[in-house]
């Protein structure tokens, strides 16, 4: 193997001190035997969290169905998802399930809904407790009627025997029947026999959403509800050093206003009083001296400076033909925001004794356990319920506006509270998905296969999400602030900034190390994908850099490389169904291909797709755009195209137009106009979808699975249509103009 | 007192009259439709018609929307009976957080009422003004081409008028 792609020269230069704390991580497939090896079978999906058959499925003696999760619906569909898979298992309508999601006085904990696990952790568990819930009441029925379970099958919410004999579910649930430990192995139907899970059912929030009903957060309207804003500081870390509410108190509406150090809210009987008493406030708030930010044009520079723990992630070695050729390439990858439409919003109510919070964040039960250590109050005294946002992409400023609406419920006990940030706010103030560079190098033999791979990715963390009370702004803010916990690297086989960044291909010799940052000069945290975005952007870029170096078509060159099965026939239905092929395109226009399997356990996707680059302007269009992916067992099909859909016109988004900008005191993308993202005008031409089915596996999930691919492809695209290789994210007009010297 | 004319019903509101139409509709109303995404007139996600134009209530004061005909998302159709765009954006599953939707069903709609069978480049054009951060864009074109497409459909149905020399 060549030496390290960061040379230790350069790295003591930059890094001053060093961290050195060299680990070699668990391989994905390594951590999956050490899981399998245990003696007992694990119960499936989010059992292992959550035993109890009931904690997942209940039925009443009038019959009525409810499943919980703990997951949340984030508009990725899961709510229908859940159903179908419920109802599949209990041999009932989808519509006959009710589903309750994700709060903390009645679901399992699940901790965050995030890294498109929700099917893989939720809907395991749920169908396998259906299942399991199935077969007791066979067993009740069976001894109830003296028939063998064997004669007896279920049937539209009722056991029924072979004289036609049934009786209702309700009627064999007495006794908690259902309040059983979850067995390891449930009989699942056969996937022949499946009747729900595989159809592309409507989803069941569709309606109201597009007819007024009450769909989110911010439309929840309580008894005595009041409604507040909250003052940010004028930059990170700046203090409020006075302001003069006298006159504020006075004006129309306003009910409070609340002062604990740095934090600074006000209360109104109506909306838009709260926001004319925020825009008073915010002038007569006076702050000290602000944050010192990196110098935005050397941020690259000044993350390589920041010191940064070395982890090795893959380390393979074996024989192989000498390299002939050798190809280096470096990386980068702006701040870029989740830039949710409907700002972060919570409502909280405090009756004296007890509060309840209802919030769009990913995770009640940690949301639960730091706005009680914020509080000072037991965790029993706080409820977090779910209710959707906009649609969220990760960690965006959805626990803060909890955390916002906590602290001014209980200044102003027996009123609920409603909180919504300002767009200036949620743009500020919501922690990015970090910057990253990554540093490539690999071989090619003779005959332009490869030989060696050598990968190596730096990024601050990708999780800055509660628990810890110190991690929601408020409380950073408050006279005894809560400082945030120590950041943290992630762990393989999922990863964090090291997410993705081994590649999926059969490669001889293949290094590959991460070097995590535990500084943020900008406030960071998930955004969807994590580091996963960054890596398959850089390594499908490689990978097109190397093909066209070895002379090879890049999908045959991809073909060549991969031995997984499910992989190579998603590469293959991609490029078929796109029509690809390598004859050139006419002048400025090109296309451009890419795949990965998300975190190397999850859903498989190629993404092919052609692009036309004005010459004069610089600016990228898409034309026709396709994908195949493969997520397991598929329940709703068209549920997954939706997903990838929006997960490859929301990539093109970043990857053509967008990065955080800043100067050496605060951000300046604070709203669209200083942080564009894709409009109608730009979207592609077509986005076609292929899900390959996989009957009979495991559920992978999808939400994630498409950005990577659609960076990559969109990047080898723009190559196929200039001849030149841009490795700096965005491919913005101005970057794309100055590559191509016009 | 400010008397609106909202969704074909008068409403008499007490809100001070420069207060943006889109407060009054969500929290004196209490109508869900027209929903606050920037507040600045950028993305569209408080679109609602007024006088058969799309605006954006989150900047439109209700001081100068007396007498005026303004129509709300809650204005087209109900859940159990959606208007054929309603309708269309059902069928196309056109949402994912369905966050922007009210907003570019309200904006699609002033469209089509102008002009029921427009071209591909035409709403895309039109709809600039409206950001969906979901990436839900190339089904909300497909809902609003299937809409237009339903209408012209019904129109061809509809009885010929006489044309009178
Ligand atoms: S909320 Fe009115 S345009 Fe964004
Ligand atoms: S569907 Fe979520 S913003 Fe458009």
């Amino acid at each position: 193997m060549n030496a390290p792609v960061f040379t230790p020269s350069r790295r003591n230069v930059l890094a001053g001190a060093l961290i050195l704390s060299f680990s070699l991580r668990a391989l994905p497939s390594l951590a999956q035997d050490q899981d399998n090896a245990a003696s007992k079978p694990p119960l499936p999906g989010s059992l292992k969290r959550a035993p109890m058959l009931d904690a997942w499925i209940r039925i009443d003696a009038d019959g009525v169905i409810t499943a919980f999760t703990g997951k949340c619906e984030i508009g990725q569909g899961i709510r229908t998802a859940l159903m179908q898979v419920a109802a599949e298992e209990l041999e009932v309508d989808p519509h006959a399930v009710h589903l309750i999601t994700a709060d903390t006085a009645r679901t399992a904990n699940e901790g965050f809904t995030s890294g498109s696990n929700s099917m893989k952790d939720s809907a395991t568990a749920i169908r396998n407790a259906a299942a399991q819930v199935r077969e007791i009441l066979i067993g009740v029925a069976a001894e109830r009627l003296g028939i063998a379970a064997d004669q007896l099958h279920a049937q539209s919410g009722a056991v029924v025997g072979p004289d036609n004999r049934r009786i209702a579910y309700g009627d064999l649930v007495a006794g908690d029947v259902l309040h059983v430990t979850a067995q390891p192995v449930s009989k699942l139907k056969s996937p022949d026999a499946l009747k729900m899970i595989g159809q592309s059912m409507p989803r069941v929030d569709i309606p109201g959403k597009v007819t007024g009903g009450i769909a989110y957060v911010h439309d929840l309207r309580l008894p005595g509800m009041v409604h507040a804003r909250v003052v940010r500081p004028s930059s990170y870390d700046a203090r409020l050093l006075s302001v003069d509410t006298s006159g504020i108190e006075k004006m129309p509406g306003v009910m409070k206003i609340v002062r604990d150090g740095s934090f600074l809210g006000v209360i109104a009987e109506r909306e838009f009083q709260a926001i004319a008493a925020m825009h008073a406030l915010t002038v007569a708030a006076k702050w000290d001296v602000a944050t010192k930010l990196p110098d935005e044009g050397n941020i690259f520079g000044f993350i390589e400076s920041l010191p940064a723990e070395e982890h090795v992630i893959a380390d393979k070695h074996a024989d192989s033909a000498p390299g002939t050729r050798t190809l280096e390439a470096v990386y980068h990858r702006p701040y870029q925001m989740h830039g949710s439409i409907g700002p972060s919003c919570a409502v909280a109510s405090f009756d004296g004794d007890a509060l309840t919070v209802w919030s769009h964040a990913q995770g009640m039960f940690p949301l639960r356990k730091g706005i009680a250590e914020m509080l000072h109050l037991p965790d029993e005294k706080v409820r977090c319920i779910h209710m959707e946002g906009a649609g969220c992409y990760g960690h965006n400023g959805a626990d803060d506006a909890a955390a916002d609406a906590a602290l001014l419920a209980c200044a102003l006990p027996g009123r609920p509270v409603r909180v919504q940030w300002m767009r200036e706010q949620e743009h500020q103030w919501e922690p990015y998905g970090p910057a990253m560079v990554s540093r490539a190098r690999a071989s090619l033999d003779i005959a332009g296969n490869i030989v060696d791979w050598e990968y190596e990715v730096r990024s601050n963390t990708h999780s800055t999400r509660p628990p810890g009370a110190g991690q929601f702004l408020a409380a950073r803010h408050l006279e005894q602030p809560f400082k945030p916990g120590p950041p943290r690297p992630g762990e393989q086989p999922d990863g964090a900034g090291d997410r993705n960044s081994v590649p999926l291909y059969a490669l001889p010799n293949v290094r590959v190390g991460y070097q995590f940052v535990p500084d943020m000069p900008l406030r960071v945290s998930a955004l969807r994908g994590l580091g996963a975005y960054h890596n398959i952007f850089a390594i499908e870029s490689f990978m097109d850099e190397l093909a066209i170096a070895a002379g090879a078509d890049p999908v045959e060159f991809r073909l060549r490389h991969m031995q997984e099965k499910r992989a190579r026939k998603v590469i293959e239905t991609a490029a078929q169904r796109f029509g690809w092929s390598s004859a050139s395109m006419t002048e400025g226009s090109g296309r451009g291909f890419a795949f990965a399997r998300y975190k190397n356990l999850g859903a498989y996707c190629a993404v092919a797709l052609e692009v036309d680059v004005e010459h004069e302007s610089g600016r990228v269009r898409l034309g026709r755009v396709v994908a195949a992916v493969d997520s397991g067992q598929a329940v709703n099909p068209n549920g997954i195209a939706n997903q990838i859909q929006g997960g490859i016109v929301q990539s093109a988004s970043w990857t053509l137009y967008e990065s955080v900008r800043f100067n050496q005191t605060r951000i300046l993308s604070q709203d669209w106009s200083t942080y564009p993202i894709l409009r109608f005008g730009n979207v592609p031409e077509s986005v076609d979808v292929h899900v390959v089915d996989a009957p009979g596996e495991p559920f992978l999930g999808t939400g994630e699975a498409a950005q990577g691919p659609a960076a990559a492809a969109i990047a080898n695209a723009v190559t196929n249509a200039t001849g030149t290789r841009i490795r700096h994210l965005p491919l913005s007009a101005a970057r794309v103009k100055a590559a191509i010297g016009v | 007192m400010i008397t609106l004319n909202v969704n074909g019903r008068s409403r008499d509101v007490d809100d001070a009259p420069n207060t943006p139409l889109l407060y009054v509709l969500r929290d004196t109303l209490e109508l869900n439709g027209a929903k606050f995404g920037c507040g600045l007139g950028q993305c569209g996600a408080c679109t609602v018609v007024v006088d058969g134009k799309p605006v954006f209530s989150c900047l439109t004061p209700i001081a100068i929307l007396q007498g005026r005909k303004i129509t709300t998302l809650e204005g087209l159709g109900t859940e159990d009976a959606p208007s054929p765009l309603q309708r269309a954006f059902i069928e196309e599953q056109a949402a994912q957080c369905g966050y922007c939707i009210p907003g570019m069903i309200m904006r699609a709609h002033a469209l089509l009422t102008g002009n029921a069978a427009p071209t591909d480049a035409e709403i895309r054009e039109h709809m600039n003004a409206n950001l969906c951060r979901c990436g839900t864009h190339m089904r909300i074109l497909q809902a609003i081409k299937r809409a237009a497409r339903g209408m012209q459909a019904a129109d061809a149905r509809a009885p010929a008028q006489e044309v009178r020399p």
